[in-house]
Parts: structure tokens; C-alpha cells; sequence
């Protein structure tokens, strides 16, 4: 099965049924991608497929076809993409075990939503939990990728 | 100018490549409860170093504790930097190995837990950041052959006049010289980075899905097992079929281990496949009868009942009997889970001569001697490697090394290299949950509205019974069960106050949660409190302010949260405000919660105005999501969260029935840090003690209706 991540197309040989989540983490090793909960519960394995966000952990490789999957490692080479700039100036990360997901959930909403309000930033990142309880920090740095989006 | 107490006499070892090595070489230490629990301490291992610094100017600082969200990955490096003046972006952190010198300061093994690391290692690190400093610095001086007083550190560079040497450049010739025996730590007038707002250093690892939790860990030959474990607590395996999941394909072993039977696996989904596929027989046993409804039944009773006595001064029975007005209530807690963003898991590599372990962990003295046991190697030759944590909150703290000990297990049934996962149902089962309890609590005013008795009952099993730490159980008394009442400002001008624990024993596991006793303790007396002020008719601010009248500190907190939260201003329409402060593990938080009622009665905590006094804050910035953190991690029992079980079966498996607080739900968060020159105390745990007593207290303001139970329900 070929597969496009991160912009590189790769070929796995997964089993049927397998989630994507555990394509890219046992066979493509992109750790980065997270568990928590198997279950669309928690958002913890957002990834974008065609720049949407969608829980992998639900997303049985095969119904990925050509869309293309983007995982955290891809979102930007080093770390510059404005949700992770804003999430380092905010600091907002506490354990950051739900930091990916919460990223990529981010850069997703404002991909779509170039100006969130909180309402918005709410309804679209109250599926992605985080046990550390860094929501205050997560809201504010949305608005503050908001601004760098709209600046570049 | 301080001494260094003989324990810290200071050993320097050169290692590969010219550099400076500072390690405090700790004699055989053991902590009090290990040693009255009869544990010997493990052998010393060599030195081992807290810092370390490059020919390249890096600057290497290892953590004796683990980063679990807290930050301490970058406080303690600050404490590092406060002394030795370095550059800061030239830090590098390491977690240390599993080894004496890294035993906690004040426990005595190696642990992060009791919201303790900053002010455990307050004076540790910046010893070894000046006695770093002062090497490099005459190690220059003899370059230069110049006084060393007539020199100047400027981030991570020695300077004579216009000439200029960088440490790394001297690290090797400083790394030949004695070390200190005594070095003078900063003034707080002259600190620098000690309560500068720090932004982490752990975030560029976490931003890029770069951090390596436990569950990341990877290395060739490496499996992945899941474990059928028994369906309620106590079950043992009967007998088993593997042959259905062994036809899985990438399934390659099925083994039986204490805990149940691990299903080996190429990958996760294999081994989540061939466990479904897994006959097992259970012997239940008498874990089948768990049922929290009636455990709750049972408890109502037990807590009408004279238990062991926690505190008894005057005569508590014959001042309710003489009061003029008395009130009654009783306060109930179900079980929780800590639920952790990462479940549970734990790498193993086991050969004859060594055991490797991955995980992230808050125990590595009490995991390591778990797995000599069960391996028969000696503690030294089982080495681990402490990951990030994702989350811990006291379960990755557990003194019965559940996750470390089945890996070990399945590690040694299998003979391969493996790691063991939890699946979200798998660690919400899985036991070890902040303990189910009850609180009775009689109390009695006089005709003037003063509280002159206090008599408080309460259940709850024991989270130390059966753990190395059972020893500190005095009396019948675990502390655990009772901090925060025993100890409450508030029963200090009560005359008559009685205080009485009963520890029933059960099968269900229970541990620590974040505040510990406090998520209970705080709740019981902050509701009482607030109930005793109405019915005394006074205002709840007014009536806790005069209870406190001898506790400065705690009014200085409720004047802040009443001052800037508008207490004795009218709310707005349709909002009440509720009050709450509880001191625990030194210091102390005073919250404001705001609550609304939505039409479907559910309740909306809009926001929380929170104040602590926590001594000396190291890092504000850090401070600050501890406290956001604190407050949302209590909101979750406060709102939704509990934890049944029926027919010994837990009730919930995953963040639908489990609920914990989601981004709407979050209230904004005002933290008000409070200059304090008061011994510091810890940060990670207690904010979440108040919040669901100023929540409640907010719902009866609004609504009239007191609610004694979590999570809060209104009727």
C-alpha cells in the first residue's frame, strides 16, 4: 500500500484494519503522533489528511487512500509553523503528551478559520483533552497564531 | 556563607572529553519509613554527576526527578544557573539514572512526587551551580595567574579586564582542581533568574513530536505486548486458550505472567488483535462482590461509628450537646483515575547480567528494587531509563511498581525485549484510584454564631496499608486520610473538636491523586465552614476571617480573591460566587469561583480567581499553568468525573463515561502569586485541594442548594 506522509510517499504492508495511528507509529516509526485513547475520545492522534484534521486512531489505514497524511514531524521542517511559534512564546506545553494533537487541531481550525473567537477555538479543541489543564494557555495561543498567520 | 553537611562532600571525576564534572557523592542514605519497613538501601553505584561542562561551552544539567508537565526540567536548571552565571541557551538536560545520589533530599529514595521537587533541591542545585563556577573561575585565575576575586562571570564566560575565557575552554583544567568545601550562595536581592517568568526548555522537544515519552520508545528487536488482565480486582487466570490469538498474524508469543496473560506482538495492533482473540478462564474470586453503591451504604454506617481517634481535645459530644444551634452533614467522594494523557506503559530489555527499563516514571528507587526482585539481579544491574512522563499526577508514583513490575514479567515469560501497553479501558480498570470516602461532620454554634464544637468522622481505605510506607501509619492513623482536617487553621479557636478515622480494607487498589487527602479534606471543611456561616448568618468572607484571625498569610489570600473577585459586590444576574483557601504541602491557595446554571443544570464554572502563597515562586510563568492546571485537573471530579463499579466490574472505560474537563469547560483563571519570603513550599498539587469546595460553595450562593457530593449534581 502506498501512502503519502509528510510529503514522501512511503509503502507499507499493514494487516487489515489496522488504524493509521499504528501505521505511523510501529511501521513508519512517527512517534510524534500520539495514543491515548483509541476511541476519537481524547484527540491526542490528530494528523491532517489533506489538511482536515482526523483522529488516526479511528481512521483505518486503508480508508486513507491518496489523501495526503501530514503529522506533527511534517506540519513545518523546524518548529516554525505559527501554532508551534505561538506555543513556544505562550508556553503553553505542560507534560505535552496532548501537544500534538492540540497542534495540529490548531493549525487545521485556522487553516479554515483564519480569525477564530473563543467560541470557535472551544468547539473545535473540546475534542482534544488535555490532563494538565493547559486550555487558558491553548486558547490564547490560537489567537496568538491567528496574528502570525495574518502577518506573514 | 553556608557549609556543605558532611553528606555533601563533593567527589569531581573527569570524564571523556576535558570536562567539568560536579557530583555530590551521598553516603548510603535510607529513608526512615523504607528502613522501618525493614528495606535495605541499594549498594552506592559510582558518582554520578548533576552537571556537566563541555570543551563545546554546553552545559549539561541531570535531573534527579522526573518531568511529568511541572517544569521542572527548567526550574532546576535554573536554580543551576542562578549560581554558575552560565549561558542560558546553552543548557542541556538529562534525566539521571536510577541511583543513590539521586534519592530525593528529604525522602531519602528516588522519587518526584508530594509537590516537593523546587523546594527539595532549592539549595542542591544551587550548590552545584557555585561550587561549578567557583572551579571555573579559578581554574581561569591560574591561567591568568590573577586573584580570582578580580574576576567576573558573564553568562557562561570569565572576564579579566578585556580578556575573556569561555568555561568551556577552562572546564578541564578546572576539572583538576580540589573542589570547595563550603561556597556562598547568592542573597535573594542579587538573584537573577529566581523569579524571572522562564519560558520552558522542553518546549522545542514538544512542539515537534520529538519528546520521547515511554511509549515512544523504539530500539530493533523490540515487541509490543498487551495484557488480558482479570475483569475485576484480584482475579487470577484459571486457564487460557492461545490458539486463536496466536493465528493473529505478528502475534508471536502468548504467556502467562502474575497479572494475567500478555499476548506478544511485532506491533500494537497485533497485540490488541490477539488479545481479543484470547480465551481466558478466570478464577474471580471475591473481587466479584465490589460494588461501590453499597461499599457507599456501608461507609454512611461506618461513619456514625466512633473510629480510631486523629485528634480529641475538650469534649467534643458535650459541646454539640450544649449548642445552640448544630448542623449535620455528610460529604461523599466516589473512586477516581487519574487518567494521564499517556496510559500506562513500560519497555523491558532483560538479559542475566542486566535489566533495562523505559518508562516514564515517578518511583525509580521502588521500580528498581520491584525488578531485582522479580529478576533476582541486584539493584545496580537494573538500570532505568526515565522517559517524559505524560502526566503522573501520583500514579506513575506507585510503591507496588504495578506497570514496572508486569513488563519485568512479561519480559522474563517471554524472553524477549518488550513493551508493555495499557490501552485507555486497560489503565482505566486497572486500579490504584484516589480512595472512595465519606466525611460525617457534626459542628455546634453558640447563640452568638461561634463555632464551639467540631466532631468529624471520616472513611476512606488507607493509601499507604501495604505499601513500604505503612509504617508511617500511627495509631491506626494514615495521614493521608486525615491532612487537611487535623491540621485545619480553622479548629484552632474550636474548644471541643473530635476527629475520628475508620480505614476499612478493600480489593479495590487506590494511590495517591493530585492533592492526595486534601481533594477530599479541603472539600468537607471548606463546605462545613460555609454552611456553619450562613447558619450563623453571617458572611462566609467575614465568618472564615475571623476563624483565621491568628493566620495572616491565609487572610492576606481570602482579602485578595474577595478584593479582586468583587466579593460584597452584587453578582451579575444568574451568577453566585463561591469561597474557598486550604494550605497543603506548604503553602497555601485561596480561590474565587464564579458559576452560572445552565438550562439543563449543568453546572458552568465561568471563572476562578486564585491566589497562592507558595514562599519564594522560582518561576512565575511555570507557577501560573500549575495552578491553571491545578485548578482544571479538580474540576473534572468537581464537575463530572467518578468511578463505579458494579458486579466487581469498573463502570467506565474511556473519556465518554469517564469524563474529565474538556476547553469549554475550562473557566478563565486568574493567578495572583503573593510575594512571600514564608519556607517554600510545593506548587503542583495544591490548587486543585479548594476549587470543588469554592464551587460548591458558588452553587448553593447562586441556587440555594447545598451539594455534598461529587461531582456536584443539582437536583
Amino acid at each position: 500500500m502506498k501512502l503519502v506522509v509528510n510529503e514522501k510517499e512511503v509503502e507499507v504492508d499493514p494487516p487489515d484494519g489496522m488504524p493509521l495511528l499504528w501505521v505511523l507509529r510501529d511501521l513508519l516509526g512517527l512517534t510524534g503522533t500520539k495514543f491515548g485513547c483509541g476511541a476519537a475520545q481524547c484527540g491526542a492522534c490528530t494528523v491532517h489528511l489533506d489538511g482536515e484534521a482526523a483522529r488516526s486512531c479511528v481512521t483505518p489505514v486503508a480508508a486513507v487512500g491518496k489523501r495526503k497524511v501530514t503529522t506533527i514531524e511534517g506540519l513545518s521542517p523546524d518548529g516554525s509553523h505559527p501554532v508551534q511559534r505561538a506555543w513556544a512564546e505562550v508556553d503553553v506545553v505542560q507534560c505535552g503528551y496532548c501537544q500534538s494533537g492540540q497542534i495540529m487541531a490548531a493549525a487545521a481550525l485556522l487553516a479554515a478559520n483564519p480569525s477564530p473567537s473563543d467560541a470557535d477555538i472551544d468547539a473545535t479543541l473540546s475534542g482534544n483533552l488535555c490532563r494538565c489543564g493547559a486550555y487558558q494557555r491553548i486558547r490564547e495561543a490560537v489567537h496568538r497564531a491567528a496574528g502570525l498567520r495574518a502577518q506573514r | 556563607m553556608r557549609n556543605l553537611s558532611r553528606r555533601e562532600f563533593l567527589v569531581s571525576s573527569a570524564i571523556s572529553g576535558g570536562a567539568l564534572v560536579i557530583a555530590f557523592h551521598i553516603p548510603r542514605r535510607v529513608e526512615a519509613m523504607l528502613l522501618a519497613a525493614g528495606k535495605k538501601a541499594p549498594a552506592l553505584p559510582p558518582p554520578n554527576a548533576f552537571l556537566r561542562i563541555g570543551a563545546d561551552d554546553s552545559v549539561t544539567i541531570i535531573l534527579a526527578h522526573s518531568e511529568m508537565g511541572q517544569s521542572v526540567w527548567t526550574t532546576l536548571p535554573m536554580l543551576v544557573a542562578e549560581e554558575l552565571e552560565c549561558d542560558w541557551t546553552k543548557i542541556r538536560v538529562e534525566n539521571a539514572p536510577a541511583a543513590p545520589p539521586y534519592f530525593h533530599t528529604g525522602f531519602g529514595a528516588q522519587m518526584t512526587g508530594g509537590s516537593s521537587t523546587t523546594w527539595s533541591e532549592f539549595d542542591r542545585y544551587r550548590q552545584v551551580g557555585a561550587m561549578a563556577r567557583e572551579m571555573l573561575v579559578r581554574a581561569a585565575a591560574q591561567k591568568w595567574k590573577t586573584d580570582p576575586k578580580k574576576l567576573k562571570v558573564d553568562k557562561g564566560v570569565i572576564v579579566n579586564g578585556t580578556e575573556r575565557l569561555s568555561f568551556g575552554s577552562v572546564a578541564e583544567a578546572a576539572q583538576a582542581l580540589p573542589p570547595p568545601t563550603q561556597v556562598t550562595l547568592k542573597a535573594p536581592s542579587e538573584w537573577k533568574v529566581i523569579g524571572k517568568p522562564t519560558r520552558r526548555l522542553d518546549t522545542p522537544a514538544k512542539i515537534t513530536g520529538k519528546a520521547e515519552f515511554g511509549i515512544d520508545v523504539k530500539f530493533p528487536g523490540l515487541r509490543t505486548a498487551l495484557v488480558a488482565r482479570a475483569p475485576v480486582f484480584g482475579g487470577t487466570v484459571k486457564s487460557f486458550d492461545a490458539s486463536k490469538a496466536k493465528a493473529v498474524p505478528g502475534v508471536e508469543q502468548v504467556v502467562q505472567v502474575p497479572s494475567g496473560v500478555a499476548v506478544v506482538a511485532s506491533h500494537f495492533f497485533a497485540a490488541q488483535e490477539g488479545r481479543e482473540a484470547l480465551e481466558v478462564q478466570w478464577d474471580l474470586g471475591p473481587g466479584r462482590e465490589v460494588d461501590t453503591t453499597r461499599l457507599l451504604a456501608s461507609y454512611r454506617d461506618l461513619a456514625q461509628k466512633p473510629g480510631a481517634v486523629a485528634l480529641d481535645k475538650g469534649n467534643a459530644d458535650a459541646a454539640l450537646g450544649k449548642a445552640a444551634k448544630r448542623l449535620v452533614a455528610e460529604y461523599e467522594f466516589p473512586y477516581l483515575a487519574h487518567a494521564m494523557m499517556e496510559p500506562l506503559n513500560c519497555t523491558v530489555k532483560l538479559d542475566k547480567e542486566r535489566c533495562e527499563i523505559w518508562t516514564g516514571t515517578q518511583f525509580q528507587t521502588g521500580d528498581q528494587m520491584a525488578a531485582a526482585k522479580i529478576t533476582g539481579l541486584k539493584p545496580e544491574q537494573v538500570s532505568i531509563h526515565t522517559t517524559f512522563l505524560g502526566g503522573g499526577f501520583g500514579r506513575r508514583a506507585n510503591p507496588n511498581s504495578d506497570f514496572v513490575s508486569e513488563a519485568v514479567q512479561v519480559a522474563k515469560a517471554s524472553g524477549v525485549p518488550v513493551k508493555v501497553v495499557w490501552t485507555r479501558e486497560d489503565d482505566m480498570h486497572g486500579g490504584y484510584y484516589r480512595p472512595m470516602y465519606v466525611h460525617r461532620v457534626e459542628t455546634g454554634l453558640d447563640g452568638k454564631g461561634h463555632p464551639v464544637a467540631w466532631k468529624h468522622t471520616i472513611v476512606g481505605q488507607s493509601i499507604l496499608a501495604g505499601t513500604p510506607f505503612a509504617a508511617m501509619i500511627k495509631n491506626q492513623i494514615d495521614e493521608t486520610s486525615v491532612e487537611g482536617v487535623v491540621d485545619s487553621p480553622y479548629l484552632d479557636p474550636i474548644a471541643a473538636k473530635k476527629v475520628m478515622l475508620h480505614t476499612p480494607q478493600g480489593l479495590v487498589p487506590v494511590l495517591w491523586w493530585r492533592s492526595v487527602g486534601n481533594t477530599h479534606t479541603a472539600f468537607a471543611m471548606e463546605c462545613m465552614v460555609d454552611e456553619l456561616a450562613h447558619a450563623a448568618g453571617k458572611d462566609p468572607l467575614a465568618f472564615r476571617r475571623a476563624l483565621l484571625a491568628g493566620k495572616p498569610r491565609h487572610l492576606k489570600l481570602l482579602d485578595l480573591v474577595a478584593e479582586k473577585g468583587g466579593w460584597g459586590k452584587p453578582a451579575p444576574a444568574g451568577v453566585g460566587r463561591g469561597l474557598a483557601v486550604h494550605a497543603s504541602f506548604g503553602s497555601i491557595v485561596a480561590q474565587l469561583a464564579e458559576v452560572r446554571v445552565d438550562k439543563d443544570k449543568r453546572i458552568r464554572v465561568q471563572r476562578v480567581v486564585c491566589a497562592v502563597d507558595c514562599g519564594t515562586a522560582v518561576n512565575p510563568l511555570s507557577l501560573e499553568a500549575q495552578v491553571q492546571g491545578a485548578i482544571a485537573y479538580g474540576l473534572g471530579p468537581t464537575l463530572s468525573s467518578a468511578l463505579t463499579i458494579k458486579d466487581g466490574e469498573v463502570q467506565q472505560g474511556n473519556f465518554h463515561d469517564y469524563k474529565v474537563l474538556r476547553m469549554n469547560e475550562m473557566p478563565k483563571v486568574e493567578v495572583h502569586i503573593v510575594p512571600s519570603t514564608a519556607k517554600m513550599g510545593g506548587i503542583g498539587e495544591p490548587a486543585t485541594a479548594p476549587i470543588n469546595a469554592a464551587v460548591a460553595n458558588a452553587v448553593f450562593a447562586l441556587t440555594g442548594q447545598r451539594l455534598r457530593s461529587l461531582p456536584l449534581t443539582l437536583a
